[in-house]
């Protein structure tokens, strides 16, 4: 049986809840933290079949139609097995749950740096080098990499106005009129992409760095032409994602038809350096921003004009207006987002596609407003907070900006600050504060589960879902050991794997909700075994410490079990609910930043974020996702950019030491405050 | 796979013949740069000469001042009381590079003899005179950023990536070299590194087989001294602009400059003339300025390295300023 659940009202309310002291929402460390910093964990290069061969993919130092030169001279290298160029083989990575392949065929190159061969060879150290000595033609006409001399396409417009909004800015009493760019981005998590790929007869089993396998297992069929029940995927331990591994990418096509076509298992492992351009970055974006607003800094109009790029065929666009729909209210509304078709790396999904650029713009526009109208920032937000979206009036279904906003000033301190800028100097530093708004819709994804209760009295978690390194193993044991009345040490779950029920995956934010509903229902379905067993109601049974409590009468669970394994399915699916509430994460966040007088270098002195993310399933993992947002929103506005080549787009920087993450030393005291909030 | 030999040789003499027998043998210290660059397909030597076990890896005493062993980690040297204390120029420099777990392995040498991170002499799928002499320069008309002002040429606008080397620049030092003859000389810093030209694959004095032995560091004539670095991030990023000062004060006059800049030159950088405008001379804002126009009075800016010159302006204006406050 399976407790089929689909979220079609705001309201769940015949679902159990948990009653509050019990492990969810406890501050825990991560289950598998200590298999992590030991090595015990192994990551999807370090499995090493049986006569393991090592892959390295070759890339495309220029555009247009492909041709390897050298083929035979390559393969005749000692240790070297095979140059394989394949139809099937993709030209950049799938898009977040695309489901099907992306672009195949390596014989035309659509940017420089795309993959146009495998070189397989005993070692990767042979590989590398005869990959190096691999010649590789490429002839075409130039290609545009600049925006400027991209085309629009007309089929990727993105265009909504509400009431007469030219008007508004025209007689606005107030207008901020202000372009922005932000430069392309990467993830850049720490585990390159890899994959070890192995077949039996025609089934194939690939170990692969992936958030989402339900879909990266339907991607990976299709480029490979075979059914996905022939795939299975494997990714227990996954070295962060951010965006880049939510679909698969050119190792996992190239280790699977390498390995079938040499018969032997193959592991490709793309380079540091291959990992900025074989997978999606986000795209550079121009934003235009208006916003018309009476004296005291009420909005009339907002204007949000977008423009990004991706490849030609590309449907990704980075949702850069999304948050903008309902972040603020005002009656006129222009939303407009084109899109240019340039031949660059893919854009696609990367740490919160849309919000990071489009509120962060939308926030430095706000902060313009402020300056014009002499309205303090946080007031100047609370003044404009919708209280039901504007344009269609669909209610929140929760909305707790202006808490984040409040609780964040108070901690921080906002109302000591000199509002005027050049106030505070120390040396040679200049000592500002500033604060943003933050938005972020909210979406939960189909999900299922399996659970199980052995005789012994442990419960065995079961989901294909994957542990990215945000605590999927340990939430999914809190809430599995909440549900059933365990402690967490009693759970064991087990992750990433294509034989498990699918989960969500990991990505948008979408795990926790959507898996751990899924765990939630499984365990839903085990207690109403349990009340049958025992004559009862599901909703007479209380499960605590190992026992079954129902009135008066408590006994072990195991004693009721006498022996069997009860078991659970749990399957979520998103339902209308969506469509009938606006769900969304609200947070407010404050930086006090010093900028040298001299060199114009900005350090971060300390910054305070509030957030309001729903039920806190657990306070440490949860702090430290929170805390990580705010670095990677650190990184967004002072440290981090991708650089093209301005005469053919190539990714310049393609490496750690010259793609500037935030390092420890610029990453100063992050004070997280998480509002309790239980999003029904 | 490109096969190389290695020898770990207990003594110097040996250490030459090895890598006498062979026209593209390299030394090897930390290899922190090194085979960084060969897995990148930039350097292919076929044999690499260990020179950890030869016996310099302590810094001595000189009459008056220190010689440091060619193969002194970079954090050794950076944390060595003598050089902390006379020479603070050079473990402010030292901690401002790389990170900890690379200062651990790197060598006084090898830092000396770093390559550029220019990122088009990285990509071995561009032309890069330096990387393959006479193929061009991708960086020209390409993206620059952490590429020199000075000492440039038609064929190479790479900057000198080092830290060290700046604060020894403004400290005299004295690169000690062994030859294949087993004949040892000095040679001054300023010596030491060629300016691009039409060669720019070519960047030092050295003869092929030449092994640096040490570096000797004078008695400093300044006990003002002062590292400063600009950088994109606040560590683990080579400079965007960096600036040694070692300076004396008598009377209120400038008795003893030495200036020396990373991120700007082809090599670490040292005007000359520069040090003679502030010598003798009473500390003003407005020397300070002429100093900068000195400096970069034939500084060539390029496409994207405009920002370079009003930084280092600025830099070094800070810089004396605070060595002569
Ligand atoms: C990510 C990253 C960031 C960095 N950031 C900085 C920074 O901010 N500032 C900075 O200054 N540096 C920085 N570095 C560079 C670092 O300082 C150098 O890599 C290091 O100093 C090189 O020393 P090594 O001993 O490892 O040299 P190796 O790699 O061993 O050798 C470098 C060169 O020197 C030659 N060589 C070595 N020893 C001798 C000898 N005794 N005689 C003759 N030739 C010899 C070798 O043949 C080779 O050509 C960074 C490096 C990395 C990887
Ligand atoms: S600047 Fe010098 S190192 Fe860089 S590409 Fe040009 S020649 Fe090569």
């Amino acid at each position: 049986m399976t407790i089929d659940y689909q979220i079609d009202d705001p309201e769940n309310a015949n679902l159990p809840h948990p009653n509050g002291h019990g492990p969810l929402g406890a501050d825990m460390e991560r289950r598998d933290g200590r298999d992590k910093v030991t090595g015990a964990a192994r990551y999807a290069a370090e499995h090493a079949p049986d006569g393991l061969l090592h892959g390295v993919l070759k890339r495309a130092s220029g555009m247009g139609t492909v041709c390897l030169t050298n083929v035979q001279e390559v393969e005749a290298l000692a240790g070297v097995r095979l140059v394989l160029q394949d139809e099937r083989m993709i030209r950049n990575a799938a898009q977040g749950t695309a489901g099907e392949a992306p672009v195949q065929g390596v014989d035309t190159a659509d940017y420089i740096g795309q993959p146009v061969a495998l070189v397989v060879a005993d070692s990767s150290e042979i590989a590398r080098d005869a990959a190096n000595l691999l010649k590789v033609q490429s002839v075409g006409d130039d290609l545009p990499v600049l925006p400027k001399h991209g085309e629009t396409d007309p089929d990727m417009q993105e265009n909504s106005v509400t009431g007469k909004p030219q008007d508004a800015f025209d007689k606005a009493p107030v207008l901020v009129d202000a372009t922005y760019t932000t430069p392309s981005l990467t993830s850049a998590a720490m585990e390159p992409h890899a994959a070890v790929a192995e077949w039996d007869g025609d089934r194939l089993t690939l170990y692969g760095s992936l958030q989402m396998l339900r879909y990266n297992r339907a991607e990976l069929a299709d480029c490979l032409g075979i059914e996905p029940d022939q795939v299975r995927l494997r990714a227990p331990f996954v070295g962060g994602g951010f965006g880049s591994k939510l679909g698969i990418s050119a190792d996992c096509v190239a280790a699977a038809l390498a390995a079938r076509a040499l018969g032997r298992p193959v592991r490709v492992v793309q380079h540091r350096r291959q990992v900025f351009e074989v997978n999606t970055r986000r795209s550079e974006t121009r934003q235009r921003i208006r916003l018309a607003s009476h004296s005291d800094g009420r909005l009339t109009a907002i204007g949000h004009e977008g423009r990004v790029s991706n490849l030609p065929g590309e449907e990704f666009a980075e949702p850069l207006l999304q948050a903008s729909y309902f972040n603020y209210a005002a009656p006129h509304r222009l939303l407009r987002s084109e899109m240019v078709r340039l031949n660059r790396p893919a854009a696609g999904s990367v740490r919160a596609p849309g919000a990071a650029v489009g509120v962060t713009a939308f926030e430095i526009a706000m902060d313009e407003l402020a300056q014009k109208t002499d309205v303090d920032p946080v007031e100047l937000r609370l003044r404009n907070l919708p209280d039901k979206e504007p344009g269609n009036g669909r209610p929140f279904s929760s909305h707790r900006l202006a808490d984040c906003l409040t609780e964040g000033r108070d901690r921080f301190g906002w109302s000591d600050r000199a509002a005027q800028p050049r106030q505070r100097r120390e040396g040679e530093w200049w000592i500002g504060t500033g604060m943003a708004a933050a938005v972020r819709v909210n979406l939960v994804m189909d999900a299922e589960a399996r659970v199980r209760l052995t005789p012994e009295g442990r419960a065995v978690v079961e989901t294909d879902m994957t542990d990215i390194g945000t605590g999927s193993y340990t939430i999914l044991g809190q809430i599995a050991a909440e549900a059933l009345g365990l402690t967490v040490a009693d759970v064991d779950v087990t992750l990433g794997d294509t034989d498990l029920p699918p989960g969500s995956g990991s990505g948008g934010s979408v795990g926790a909700a959507s898996t751990g509903t899924a765990v939630w229902l499984a365990c839903a379905e085990i207690r109403r075994d349990i009340a049958a067993r025992m004559g009862r109601k599901p909703e007479d049974l209380e499960l605590e410490g190992g026992d079954v409590i129902v009135g008066n009468d408590r006994r072990p669970l195991m004693d009721l079990l006498s022996g069997e394994t009860l078991s659970g399915h749990g399957k979520l699916a998103p339902g209308e609910a969506l469509e009938k509430v606006r769900q969304a994460t609200w947070g407010a966040v404050f930086a006090e930043v010093a900028v040298n007088d001299i060199t114009g270098e900005a350090r971060v002195r300390r910054m305070q974020g509030t957030f309001a993310i729903g039920r806190v399933l657990n306070q440490r993992t949860a702090r430290s996702q929170a805390q990580g947002g705010m670095v990677w929103g650190l990184g967004l506005a002072l440290t981090e950019a991708m650089v093209h080549d301005a005469r053919d787009g190539h990714v310049v920087n393609r490496d750690l030491a010259e793609y500037n993450v935030p390092v420890h030393a610029d990453v100063p005291y992050l004070d997280v405050c998480l509002l309790d909030d239980q999003d029904e | 796979m490109r096969p190389f030999d290695y020898q770990r040789p207990a003594a110097p003499e040996a250490a030459c013949q090895g890598m006498s027998a062979s026209p593209h043998a390299a030394y090897i210290g930390g290899g922190t740069n090194l085979i960084d660059l060969m897995k990148l397909g930039v350097m292919a030597p076929d044999l690499l000469v260990d020179v950890n076990r030869l016996g310099f890896d302590t810094i001595k005493d000189l009459d008056d001042g220190v010689e440091i062993g060619a193969t002194v980690r970079n954090s050794d040297l950076a944390d060595d009381p003598r050089i902390r204390v006379r020479w603070p120029v050079l473990s402010r420099a030292l901690l401002a590079g790389a990170s900890a777990q690379l200062r651990n392995k790197a060598t006084t040498a090898g830092n000396l003899l770093q390559r550029t991170r220019c990122p088009y002499f990285q990509d071995i799928d561009v032309p890069c005179n330096k990387r393959k002499p006479g193929s061009g320069c991708a960086a020209l008309g390409g993206e620059l950023r952490n590429h020199a002002i000075l000492g440039t040429s038609e064929h190479c606008v790479a900057a000198h990536p080092s830290d060290m080397a700046v604060a020894m620049q403004a400290l005299d030092a004295q690169v000690v070299i062994r030859d294949a003859d087993g004949q040892t000389r000095t040679m001054g810093l300023d010596h030491f590194y060629r300016t691009p030209g039409d060669t720019p694959h070519i960047e030092t004095r050295l003869n092929p087989a030449d092994l640096i032995t040490g570096v000797r560091l004078p008695a400093p004539l300044g006990d003002r001294q002062v590292y400063r670095k600009v950088r994109d991030r606040a560590s683990y990023a080579f400079a965007l602009v960096s600036a040694a000062a070692v300076m004396q004060l008598k009377e209120g006059r400038i008795e003893y400059a030495a200036i020396a800049f990373g991120g700007l030159g082809t090599q670490p950088w040292r005007d000359p003339k520069v040090d003679a405008l502030l010598t003798g001379a009473r500390p003003s804002e407005a020397l300070f300025e002429k100093a900068g126009d000195v400096l970069l009075r034939s500084a060539e800016l390029r496409e994207g390295l405009e920002f370079k010159k009003p930084l280092a302006h600025r830099v070094l204006k800070a810089v004396l300023t605070e060595a002569t406050q």
